[in-house]
């Protein structure tokens, strides 16, 4: 049962994850990799960290994407206009990208976890409370730099996204 | 119920990473080449899960709850890098009037 639900969202995800890439309207990227990030969710689920897959679902399907969406209609990013042809650059980065896959693919299966199955799920591994309390313990510092950092994020994105008035006189 | 290998979320996870590489390297449109990174952050999230999942089986809880701190951690640097990046193509936008990466030249050497 577990191995057909994992199934059909690996596959979910593989099938959108190749549209993302290879659409040539940017608008339909986003909405399947909104397709690839609801099943990722789905796959957090079966592996036991609920919250995780909620925390995906609410701040990347809800929040990051909607941003690009956003951003996509207010530039006005049409379809891609044809090439004509691949340039090198572009069989490069294909090779390089398939010698990688196979190296993975290789490594992981003669590497030591063949063969092993996913421990069973215990209620103290998907139990919010362990995770909050590492969280807000053993990870405090970290966990405040986080929203510092998102703090400097949002000044940098107002500053670089800001329109510059004619009072200082020159453009960006 | 039979479980699913662990070696199966390793593969998924790899071969989500290498679509979204392959997007990266090939795409011109800037945005799509965001998006493929994002693609790239989201497969690596899955194979922390999964290494997490496979530690809890030592007994260790702790090491399991540490990979999904992680996870979080990445999340949050992903909406900060989104958030300045589109900052960064409206910026670009403005002034090029195109978001082709192969006509954005002004820094190549």
């Amino acid at each position: 049962m577990e191995i057909v639900v994992f199934l059909l969202f690996a596959l979910l995800a593989l099938a959108s994850a190749v549209v993302v890439v290879s659409h040539r309207n940017p608008v339909y990227s986003v909405m399947s990799l909104v397709v690839t990030l609801l099943s990722l969710a789905a796959l957090f689920v079966l592996l036991g960290a609920p919250l995780l897959a909620a925390l995906q679902v609410l701040v990347y399907t809800g929040a990051i994407l909607v941003l690009f969406l956003f951003v996509i209609m207010l530039l006005n990013v049409g379809r891609e206009t044809p090439s004509g042809g691949t340039g090198r650059g572009q069989k490069i980065g294909a090779l390089v990208t398939a010698a990688a896959f196979g190296l993975v693919v290789i490594s992981l299966l003669w590497g030591r976890f063949v063969g092993i199955e996913m421990p069973a799920l215990t209620v103290e591994y998907v139990a919010l409370k362990p995770l909050a309390r590492t969280l807000l313990s053993k990870y405090l510092l970290v966990f405040e730099m986080a929203g510092l950092l998102l703090l400097a994020a949002v000044i940098a994105a107002t500053v670089l996204a800001r329109k510059v008035g004619k009072s200082r006189g020159e453009t960006v | 119920m039979t479980g699913v290998p662990a070696t199966w979320y390793l593969l998924l996870s790899a071969a989500l990473f290498c679509i979204g590489a392959a997007g990266a390297l090939t795409r011109r449109n800037g945005i799509t080449i965001f998006l493929s990174i994002e693609l790239m952050l989201n497969s690596v999230n899955l194979s922390i899960v999964a290494y997490a999942r496979i530690a809890s089986a030592s007994g260790s809880l702790l090491a399991s709850l540490d990979g999904k701190v992680l996870v979080l951690f990445v999340l949050a640097v992903a909406a900060a890098e989104a958030a300045v990046g589109l900052a960064l193509f409206i910026a670009v936008y403005r002034n090029r009037r195109e978001i082709d990466i192969n006509r954005l030249n002004l820094m190549r050497w």
